[in-house]
């Protein structure tokens, strides 16, 4: 696999860290991908037969299907991979090895000094305990479980077998079944009939976490009549050693319920993100994800909702920035499976540095949704000549009776708006960076304060390429 | 302070399309200038070229700020020197609200030597400013969380681009048809603002076809374009004149630059 430094890649991007560190005192699995090291994973993890049987099944759908054709480029070895790295507790990797650029970075983009060395990878878990203590018995009286997903195999086996595996099961697609034969790490949470859970829940919160694996596995019930925000992922560039990254997100949005899943990522450019998002709403429930995509240098990423039951809600929101030698292939899929259901998909795209951004949709009105609307609009910005931007919308429609809505637009910034910003004093940068800030505004207002000031704050630096 | 804006012989072109014929204008700090002329006569063409638009090419001639190759600086350096132009068709730019556009400008434009990623103004002071500004201009404050142009009408856009005028306090403006699409209420209120902003405080080239902004702003010179030159220089009353009798007595006096001006606009009908 290619993930030696590629000096002219990316200079001045703040995503060059395509480097590899030793790590050195941690449990490694040995490289490539047999039924023996599924079970080895299964064994270290102390797991139930039923969830090592789960694995090694995943592990035959895996072997058994072909790449996907569409997409990205997957120039992946799978048998030069590492898939487990069992984190020992504490990390043996020290900060002094992190490299400068990513401390400057972390600096500009005024992280906290305890949270950039868990994002460094140099604490194996954030020092949550201590901040986020009494949050976590806040949310323990009312109910809400909130844990690692390891710990909940073990410690909420009956939640577990009822929901893994059901929403995305192993046979979905080749990379849910690689997920769900290595998975580690990733979030468990269960909310309880009627909580409403008043602000966002963050990854940093969870208490005894696996570092961010490269094979996360999250799921998330929430219960009748309860509401969530959960928020993963940081603006920080993700430091990692390892190439392939490929989660699993589960989520189950029962009757009434509501939940909004924000995820922001800004990968090292070596990194192949292939994830697989797909949430069940039922009966009236709103599902909405809003997702941020930067940096990797391949995302294959569309997040889903199936509305199941009359009057559910599926939104997606979704950010997607590449520059040099990255593709963005990043989309949405809304499923109408019931009457009177819903649909929203909002996409932009920005492509800069001969970078490549694709949206790639999917809205399916299934026999039997009567009465449903759907409205897909999607928006890419070229910064440059040598970037790309396509769009592969695909619509399927079964019924009559519906509201199909689709606008697509391809625009560069136009030379008459950056005069209008020069001839106030802005320079070239400053402008661009405002008008590209101001392109994906309609969507960063719906972060939370502090992920939108770093939204925009990074967009600045990729605009002014003045990290590294 | 005695600075000085100095065209000199100013030929520009759009493309290989001769606009600009030769213009020679100064105008000194604390001056009121109207220019006035026929559609197409190229008077816009003249303020952006001022302003540096990159489509506007200076094929002749010079432009100086107290001596200082103008022509030499891109348009954000123009903006830092001093120079404004109240544009007749300002850009909407989506997303991005006014309020923080106009922190950036006013904080590059003060601190002309800012280095980007530099800090802003402080966030209290602006406000206030802002705040007194858009109270005096009778703008509701809400407007300061609206997109840029996105969506205004045409009146709320000069009102912006007067704001803007406020805020940025250059040395020379050119107010570009600040009064067009404005109802008599409001072109009386840009009038009375762009006084009170303090034309003695800085060196003003109105360009308009009406005599309202005049009014509050009697301006010291009138000239007139016809053709892409500057033909006839005169006071206040030129002014009056040509508003109440409109440009057949310029047309006929000037045949050569009236030749050259419907060149100019039959030109235009054939793109
Ligand atoms: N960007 C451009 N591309 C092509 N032609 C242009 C451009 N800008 C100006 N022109 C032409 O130059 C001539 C002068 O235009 P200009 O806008 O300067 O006139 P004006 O005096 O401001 O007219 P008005 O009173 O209608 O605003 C016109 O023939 C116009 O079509
Ligand atoms: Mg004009």
């Amino acid at each position: 696999m290619a993930t030696d430094v590629t000096e002219n890649d990316q200079i001045g991007e703040i995503n060059k860290y395509n480097f590899r560190t030793e790590t050195t005192g941690v449990f490694k699995a040995q490289k490539g991908l047999t039924a023996e090291v599924v079970n080895q994973i299964s064994d270290i993890k102390n797991e139930p037969d039923w969830m090592r049987e789960f694995r090694l099944k995943s592990l035959a759908e895996f072997e058994s299907r072909p790449m996907p054709k569409w997409g990205g480029a997957l120039d992946l070895d799978f048998q030069d991979i590492y898939y487990y790295l069992k984190p020992t507790g504490q990390s043996e990797k020290s900060w002094d090895d992190v490299p400068q650029e990513i401390k400057d970075t972390f600096d500009k983009l005024g992280i906290p000094e305890a949270e950039k060395k868990f994002l460094a990878g140099v604490k194996a878990q954030f020092e949550s305990e201590v901040v986020y203590g009494s949050l976590q018995e806040d949310l323990a009286k009312q109910g809400v479980l909130f844990t690692d997903t390891d710990t909940a195999v073990r410690e909420h086996p009956e939640l577990l077998r009822e929901y893994f595996g059901k929403v995305i099961p192993p046979t979905d697609n080749k990379f849910a079944a690689l997920n769900s034969a290595v998975w580690s790490g990733g979030s468990f949470i269960y909310v309880p009939p009627g909580v409403q859970i008043e602000f966002p829940l963050q990854a940093y919160f969870r208490i005894n976490a696996e570092s961010m694996g490269q094979f996360e596995r999250t799921l998330i019930i929430v219960d009748e009549g309860a509401s969530i925000h959960y928020v993963e992922g940081c603006t920080a560039p993700m430091y990692t050693t390892e190439s392939l990254h490929s989660a699993v997100v589960e989520v189950i949005v029962k009757k009434d319920a509501r939940c909004r899943y924000t995820t922001i990522q800004n990968w090292a450019n070596n990194i192949y993100n292939l994830v697989t998002k797909r949430a069940y709403a039922y009966q009236d429930a709103t599902m909405e994800w809003v997702d941020g995509n930067l940096g990797s240098k391949l995302t294959m990423k569309y997040p889903a909702v199936h509305m199941m039951e009359p009057g559910a809600r599926g939104e997606i929101l979704s950010i997607a920035f590449s520059s040099a030698g990255q593709h963005q292939d990043a989309g949405a899929k809304l499923v109408h499976a019931a009457p009177n259901t819903t649909g929203q998909i909002i996409s932009k795209s920005i492509s800069k540095n001969g970078g490549r951004s694709s949206y790639r949709g999917l809205v399916r009105v299934e026999p039997g949704a009567h009465n449903s609307k759907n409205n897909v609009v999607c928006d890419a910005l070229i910064l440059d000549p040598e970037s790309r931007s396509d769009t592969y919308p695909y619509i399927e429609i079964a019924e009559q009776d519906v509201q199909i809505g689709h606008e697509a637009s391809v625009s560069r910034i136009g030379e008459e708006q950056m005069f209008y910003l020069l001839s106030r004093g802005l320079t070239e940068s400053e402008a661009s960076t405002m008008i590209v800030n101001g392109f994906i505004e309609p969507l960063v207002k719906e972060l939370p304060m502090e992920y939108a000031v770093e939204m925009n704050r990074l967009i600045q630096l990729q605009m002014e390429g003045s990290v590294g | 302070m005695n600075h000085i804006l100095k065209i000199e012989n100013l030929h520009v072109s759009v493309g290989d399309k001769p606009i600009l014929r030769g213009v020679n204008l100064t105008i000194k700090h604390g001056e009121t200038h109207a220019l006035m002329g026929p559609n197409g006569s190229g008077k816009s063409t003249l303020g952006l070229a001022i302003m540096g638009h990159p489509g506007y090419t200076v094929t002749e001639g010079s432009i100086t700020l107290d001596g200082e190759d103008v022509l030499a600086m891109a348009p954000d350096e123009r903006a830092r020197t001093g120079i404004f132009m109240a544009f007749q068709r300002p850009m909407a730019i989506p997303g991005v609200k006014m309020a923080d556009f106009l922190r950036h400008a006013t904080t590059n434009v003060r601190n002309p030597d800012r280095k980007e990623g530099e800090e802003l103004i402080p966030m209290r002071e602006f406000r206030k400013e802002l705040k007194e500004k858009m109270a005096h201009l009778r703008m509701d404050v809400e407007f300061a969380r609206r997109y840029v142009n996105d969506g205004f009408s045409g009146g709320e856009m000069k009102r912006a681009e007067i704001l803007q005028l406020a805020m940025l306090q250059p040395k020379f403006a050119v107010l570009d048809e600040t009064d067009s699409g404005l109802d008599a209420d409001a072109v009386r209120l840009a009038s009375e603002s762009i006084a009170d902003i303090g034309r003695e405080k800085m060196g003003l080239l109105i360009i308009t076809h009406h005599d309202k902004l005049l009014v509050h702003n009697p301006p010291e010179f009138t000239h007139v374009m016809l053709g892409g030159r500057l033909v006839e220089t005169g006071g206040k009353e030129l002014a009056v004149e040509l508003h109440e009798h409109g440009y057949d007595r310029i047309r006929k006096s000037y045949p050569e630059a009236e030749a050259a001006n419907q060149e100019m606009l039959a030109e235009e009908t054939a793109v």
